[in-house]
């Protein structure tokens, strides 16, 4: 394993009424790498990212971020320590504009670059004919794009994207998939959780598949489809997405 | 916002009936207490009077044990709404209706505190506190005034400040809100602070101006749900909202309910339920479906 991982989960467990969520889960993310998370659906690759980004304290287990452990911390406090996230399903401000939706974010977040400009940050995630708008009139896709935007504004070093591809079309999944490359180049490291398999193999670096709450492989996307156990979790689980 | 202060500064000398003048104030002030704490983090308190009439006593106390003068004892008003508003803290916890019982149950609690008659020698129990050495009507309504403006401002800060701004991402999502950066609880205990301190100033000054009162006039359940109604009929968030609210239905209220309070008690009460079912935003929606900016 990398020594010089930004994001270290070991043995991570997270029980929601005694059914373990996340069980015994560990993976690490270099500096710099995009990491796909991938599995059939309910496999935990979302409680995943609701216990490292502090939505729910594990039951068991670490996460070392930058060389300290974070477990447990409270949302705002990891935020401000550089780790954020967009959410599976968007969840934006629905009745403020686009623009305050980022202005929070610029105002709270710590961005340890300093204060970026809404109005750029915006214009770079083509949302800025909608700045003045609520963000319930936003579309799906825009309103992630929102999510991401607010992720962005307070510069973080570690990005956890939650199927942020699903519903976009080819063309923008060209340019998510860029804007990804794009950010981990500048140093940032990524964990994209996804379930189409195109996007995953344009940005990703290496991917973790995880079934039951437990990782199963680790490597290449080219090599986990050679692998026995993840074909029969895919094959034989249903969704293969 | 100058020109409700300055309107009710000039007020008194064109019109006689200053009692009314003075509780109109009081309305005015309280309202926009709960637009700090419902407009601004969705907090429904339906105790909101226990922090009235912790000011009330705050003021009282100082002045029958310590002989402070008015002016230094309504600060202690302040101090013991803010005391109160730290102690109901943990109500913070919980969400929506369940908040909003606990609040009432609260303030019931601490009135049945007060007016316990073993604590008579400190707080007078049941049988309600006389200040007539500080009487002066005149001064107190002005200080009311001030104590109204104070709120304004407040609520003038909240729209245009990166603070109000997170209040209001607390409100929307507090999941999101963290993920902002902004520590929700911190937030929304201050939002609550200043929403108690306001509505402590505003039974101090309402404790000097009446100088005569029992437990159950500071602590009537009548203050919440007007201040409620006020603030939700004329629209929360906004600053005109709970002044339009406030001069409609209270207006109302003098014209035709003086003889009738109980039904008024009634359609206040149902109203609320109207308006958070139907109209959340009150009346000012009407104007924001427009395309206004209402401030
Ligand atoms: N808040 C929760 N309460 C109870 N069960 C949950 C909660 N969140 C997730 N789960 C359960 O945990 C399992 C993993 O869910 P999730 O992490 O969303 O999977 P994935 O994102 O891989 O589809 C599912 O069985 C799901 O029902
Ligand atoms: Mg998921």
């Amino acid at each position: 394993m990398s020594p010089d991982a930004i994001l270290r989960i070991d043995a991570l467990t997270k029980l929601f009424f005694g059914f373990r969520a996340l069980d015994s889960l560990s993976l690490h993310v270099a500096r710099g790498e995009i990491l796909g998370l991938v599995g059939p659906n309910g496999s935990g690759k979302t409680t995943c990212i609701n216990v490292v980004s502090g939505l729910y304290a594990p039951e068991a287990g670490s996460v070392v971020f930058d060389g300290e452990e974070v477990a447990g911390l409270s949302t705002h406090k990891l935020v401000h320590r550089g780790i954020n996230r967009t959410f599976q399903v968007p969840k934006p401000f629905m009745h403020l504009t686009a623009r305050e939706n980022v202005d929070v974010a610029i105002a709270y977040g710590r961005n340890p670059q300093g204060e970026v400009d809404a109005g750029a940050l915006l214009a770079s995630l083509n949302l800025d004919a909608l700045a003045s708008r609520p963000a319930a009139e936003l579309n799906s896709a825009q309103q992630k794009m929102l999510d991401l935007a607010r992720a962005l504004a307070t510069g973080p070093k570690l990005l956890l994207v939650d199927e942020l591809a699903a519903g976009l079309n080819p063309a923008e999944l060209d340019w998510v998939a860029a804007k990804l490359k794009d950010f981990a180049r500048a140093g940032m490291s990524i964990i994209v959780v996804e379930h189409l398999m195109g996007f995953i193999e344009q940005v990703t670096d290496r991917v973790v598949v995880m079934n039951a709450g437990h990782e199963i492989f680790g490597g290449t996307l080219a090599e986990a489809v050679q692998d026995g156990k993840v074909v029969e979790v895919f094959l034989g689980g249903g969704h293969a997405g | 916002m100058a020109p409700v202060t300055a309107a009710f500064a000039i007020l008194p000398s064109v019109y006689s009936n200053h009692l009314l003048l003075f509780n109109f104030v009081v309305f005015l002030t309280l309202a926009q207490g709960v637009n700090v704490i419902y407009g601004f983090t969705g907090y429904l308190p339906f105790g909101y009077v226990g922090f009235f009439g912790a000011g009330a006593y705050g003021f009282s106390l100082l002045v029958m044990h310590l002989h402070a003068p008015p002016v230094l004892a309504l600060g202690a008003a302040g101090v013991s709404a803010v005391a109160l508003g730290l102690l109901l803290t943990p109500l913070l916890r919980l969400s929506g209706a369940y908040f909003s019982i606990a609040n009432l149950a609260a303030s019931l609690a601490v009135l049945h505190f007060i007016s316990n008659p073993n604590l008579e020698p400190i707080t007078r129990g049941p049988y309600g506190v006389s200040l007539s050495g500080v009487f002066n009507p005149d001064l107190a309504y002005s200080i009311a005034v001030a104590v109204m403006a104070f709120a304004l401002i407040v609520v003038v800060y909240l729209r245009n400040s990166r603070f109000g701004l997170a209040l209001q991402a607390v409100r929307e999502d507090a999941v999101s809100a963290a993920s902002a950066g902004v520590d929700v609880v911190r937030v929304r205990v201050y939002a609550w602070l200043i929403s108690s301190v306001i509505a402590g100033f505003a039974g101090g000054v309402y404790a000097w101006y009446v100088s005569v009162f029992y437990p159950e006039t500071v602590f009537g359940s009548d203050y919440s749900i007007f201040a409620i109604v006020f603030a939700l009929f004329g629209g929360v968030s906004t600053i005109i909202g709970p002044i339009v609210g406030v001069v409609l239905l209270y207006g109302v209220y003098n014209f035709i309910g003086f003889s009738t309070p109980q039904y008024f008690q009634l359609i206040y009460g149902a109203l609320i339920i109207l308006l958070v079912l139907f109209l959340p935003q009150g009346l000012i929606s009407f104007v924001k479906r427009r395309g206004v900016d209402v401030p």
